[in-house]
């Protein structure tokens, strides 16, 4: 098939961006999305142009390095896909796409299609995490967790740390990456000792990053390539509204000794 | 010339580990802060090796390519990980995860490090539950286990199919706490170029930021190695699109010997080529031969419909040939017995190039939401790449390069012979041998990174002064900071007319034909002229647009594209020096049958390969492999 492509091209964080225009002819149905576009920096190449940037590593899924707003949806049509999984089936002959970066204050551009998502790692930085050393860890079998405990906070571990939520976001949020830590960590038994602490410190980060805040529209779960439900933001504030009222810093004296 | 030394532990097998522990020297815990570690590369070998030292004190810095940690392709694993805890009772010990391991790698690794391995595989499950690892569980709340290949016990833990991801996750958490408390320093967008050796030791490295094109050097104390396997010298393969073998290569060129290059893992269960576009295979996890069925036509060129051909015109092949294993003979047995069903003209699909996974049986026996709870994201997968649902109409297979056995050569310390520079995971050679079994690439990356290398590296640097070095001074590290300015300015100037992919797809081409699943004298002697051409063709004739000075996809890929060539052809003298059949290399020439021909009374040692200067071909250095343990036999799965 031949298709018309409007890509963002920006070379840098602080010069100015503009969508270019490419067609590109000879596209098989059988392709994935980036497949496409390495056909396309395939041909830049030839012609003596720069190819476009973008990020992108498994094509499986699950690296969650790949981000293209595709005709304004994150991760484009597919349901519950990255896109790398997105194929160009989901396209007909003549289609014109629209294809640009992720876009949030919090995820400064670097270039083309590549944004900074380093303020996900920060956010784990902050508290996304169980405090164990290596070593010392008793039976696995010693902690009894239900089949459906630990089905649910499955559920929320599968996040790739894409970004497709803040993308999709009217207002930037990152409450969908955010609440699926805590949730997966809450729900356990081994994430219980530091449940309050990290769900204040999470809370806190995710707004000195810069992210907007949840207004609940929802459009987060609909983007989302592993279909995280926004249950996990119902979690996250209950959590952080318990936290908020009952969390006492440790003592700087206690555990002396 | 350069000596071998494996430094395997006297004593009894299940004694060696915890006496080698006590005879260590240690660091005293107010030391360890004065000794910088550097670690390169943050899958779960690196990730889990980085949390571990820093929690014991050393100051470490890690570096990565990805803009984040958690990007790294050990995400991507999967069906699980290994652990001889035999909760299901069946039998399983550390006794039996070991024996599998050795036969398993068809008698080519390291005894006592395999032994190892399995000692610490249920310290893992222990570590990864208590971080928070959501492991799949029964009802009662007790751990699940599934069964995988080359094994008869049920020691497979799990996380859906995404194992893989998961143990990462709880790795990268470890990690980016011991950020938050300053004890780590992280380096994204950073790709190690060069390593430094200075004064006989491994004392840094030297990193381009793959954001601004800066080239910088970083000295340390030791320097760890985690850098993953080399299967993208083929162009297609399970593997990640940036995955490659520059840091190893770089180390290779600086004195570290390479082993046993040419043991490549094919896995028996990827989605097929469906055209010349194609970037990279799927794999369909292996886990699901548990519960699907591998057949092909028994009549050659049978185009009709699967669902059109009767039982009775079927070949089950793998349950034919391999009764006690059935469809969960290890990979390498089943990759040979698809390509053979194949090469005979009864392959299905595109090109003949295919076989049937089928899950009617199972769907039938345990039903559909049975199958859905244990596979469904793979079957997503499966149908969002083919357009066909697997519910339905049976999968189509066909193996692909998944994992590299080979790699840098370390010692029982998991120290490579350039001393000071450690290698873990994937990236080292040691415990698999010539086959990889399933479920135990997670297992050995999170042994060594979590419980191998933080007390071995202990040894090391207790014998070592922690001193600093001027990186910007020492003739070591400004030399190697010249060297990767120029190799950049190379590439750049050479303003050719093909592209660096255009080369890649060759040497893949080259080396899937020549030195993939069956190899012969006359091929490899044909891809050792071919090869050398190319890498000359490549030097004179590459096109790599842009500049140096900021993010240039190309000019990244065409370094990894460069080392990827002169890697092919030393698999392929290492694959035609190895006149018999083991594990992942099968020369036609030495076979029963269709099975492999091992010689043990030749090749019972480890190749390993040392530089010997650009255009040279390598020196071969012999490890012997010496059974004391496991009696050495033809491996049998029938």
């Amino acid at each position: 098939m031949r298709l018309t492509l409007h890509v963002w091209r920006q070379s840098g964080p602080s010069t100015p961006g503009k969508l270019e225009t490419y067609p590109i002819d000879g596209v098989d149905a059988d392709m994935s999305f980036l497949e496409m576009f390495d056909m396309l920096n395939e041909q830049l190449t030839l012609e003596g142009k720069e190819p476009v940037a973008f990020a992108h590593d498994c094509r499986e899924g699950i690296c969650g390095s790949c981000n293209m707003m595709i005709s304004g949806q994150a991760h484009g049509p597919w349901k519950g896909a990255t896109t790398c999984q997105l194929h160009m089936r989901a396209f007909k002959d003549g289609d014109e796409i629209w294809v640009e970066p992720w876009r949030a204050k919090a995820f400064p551009m670097v270039k083309d299609l590549v944004v900074d998502r380093s303020a996900f790692d920060r956010i784990i930085q902050a508290g996304g995490y169980i405090s164990v050393n290596t070593g010392g860890a008793r039976d696995a079998n010693e902690i009894l967790i239900g089949k459906e405990v630990v089905d649910e906070s499955m559920d929320a571990a599968a996040c790739i740390g894409c970004g497709a939520c803040v993308a999709a976001c009217p207002n930037a949020s990152a409450s969908l990456f955010t609440g699926a830590k805590i949730t997966h960590l809450g729900l356990l038994p081994q994430g219980q000792p530091e449940r309050d602490r990290r769900a204040l410190a999470m809370v806190e980060q995710m707004d000195l990053e810069g992210f907007g805040h949840c207004t609940l529209t929802g459009e987060c779960q609909e983007a989302c390539p592993k279909e995280i439900s926004i249950d996990v933001i119902k979690r996250m504030n209950r959590d952080y509204a318990v936290a908020a009222a009952r969390y006492v810093e440790p003592k700087e004296t206690a555990g002396a000794g | 010339m350069t000596e071998l030394n494996s430094r395997i532990p006297a004593g009894p097998i299940e004694k060696k580990w915890d006496q080698h522990r006590f005879d260590m020297k240690l660091v005293n815990p107010a030391n360890k802060r004065k000794y910088d570690v550097i670690v390169v590369g943050a899958g779960l070998a690196g990730a889990s090796a980085a949390a571990t030292m820093a929690e014991l004190g050393y100051n470490v810095s890690c570096f990565v390519f990805h803009d984040s940690p958690r990007r790294a392709h050990s995400i991507a694993a999967q069906g699980g990980i290994n652990a001889a805890k035999n909760y299901q009772n069946d039998g399983d010990s550390v006794y039996r995860l070991f024996y599998d391991t050795v036969k398993g790698g068809d008698f080519r690794a390291r005894e006592a490090n395999v032994y190892r391995l399995a000692q610490v595989s249920v310290n893992i499950i222990d570590q990864c539950v208590a971080q928070g690892v959501p492991f799949a569980r029964e009802y009662g709340g007790l751990l699940a286990n599934r069964s995988f290949g080359g094994a008869q016990v049920s020691r497979t833990f799990y996380a859906r199919g995404q194992t893989g991801q998961q143990l990462l996750i709880g790795a990268y958490q470890a990690l980016e706490r011991q950020i938050a408390l300053g004890k780590v320093k992280m380096h994204t967008h950073s790709e190690m170029l060069e390593l430094v050796v200075a004064d006989g030791r491994a004392r840094g490295i030297v990193v381009r930021n793959l954001l601004t094109g800066a080239v910088t050097a970083h000295a340390a104390d030791a320097v760890v190695l985690a850098t993953g396997g080399y299967g993208n010298v083929f162009f297609l393969s399970t593997n990640a699109m940036y995955s490659n073998v520059t840091a190893s290569w770089r180390a290779h060129k600086k004195g570290a010997a390479f082993a046993n290059p040419c043991y490549t893992q094919i896995h028996p269960t990827c989605i097929p080529v469906s055209g010349e576009h194609q970037s990279k295979l799927t794999l369909m996890s292996e886990s699901l031969r548990n519960d699907g069925r591998v057949w092909v036509p028994k009549k050659q060129g049978d185009t009709r419909p699967p669902s059109q051909i009767p039982e009775s015109e079927r070949d089950y092949y793998l349950e034919r040939k391999y009764p006690s294993f059935g469809n969960l003979a290890p990979r390498d047995i089943a990759s040979r017995a698809a390509k053979e069903a194949c090469d005979d003209g009864r392959g299905v699909g595109p090109g003949g190039l295919g076989v049937y996974l089928d899950f009617a049986d199972s769907i039938k026996r345990l039903g559909k939401k049975t199958i859905s709870e244990r596979y469904g994201n793979l079957f997503d997968m499966y149908q969002r790449i083919t357009d066909e649902n697997p519910y339905e109409v049976p999968m189509r297979i066909y193996p692909a390069v998944h994992y590299t056995m080979g790699g840098l050569w370390v010692d029982y310390n998991l120290m490579s012979n350039v001393p000071g520079l450690h290698v873990i995971g994937e990236a080292n050679f040691s415990d698999h041998g010539a086959n990889r079994l399933g479920a135990s690439a997670l297992m050995q990356g999170l042994a060594d990174g979590y419980f191998v290398l933080p007390y071995t590296i202990g040894n090391y640097l207790a014998g070592v002064k922690p001193e600093k070095v001027d990186v910007n001074t020492h003739p070591a590290f400004t030399d190697a900071v010249r060297a990767v300015k120029q190799q950049g300015e190379t590439l750049l100037g050479i303003k050719g007319k093909r592209t660096v992919d255009s080369f890649h797809k060759e040497l893949g081409k080259i080396m899937w034909d020549k030195c993939g699943m069956a190899r012969t004298r006359e091929g490899l002697e044909e891809a050792l002229q071919r090869i050398p051409a190319l890498r000359e063709e490549f030097w004179r004739n590459v096109n790599v647009p842009g500049s140096g000075a900021s993010l240039n996809q190309s000019l990244e890929k065409a370094g990894r594209v460069a080392d990827f060539i002169e890697l092919g052809e030393l698999m392929c003298r290492d694959a035609l020096h190895r006149e018999e059949s083991c594990g992942g290399h099968f020369r036609v020439e030495y076979q029963d049958d269709g099975e492999a021909q091992r010689n043990d009374d030749d090749f019972a040692y480890v190749a390993a390969w040392e530089w010997a200067g650009n255009g040279q071909a390598q020196r071969l250095l012999k490890e012997p492999l010496v059974y004391e343990n496991v009696k050495m036999a033809t491996r049998s799965y029938k």
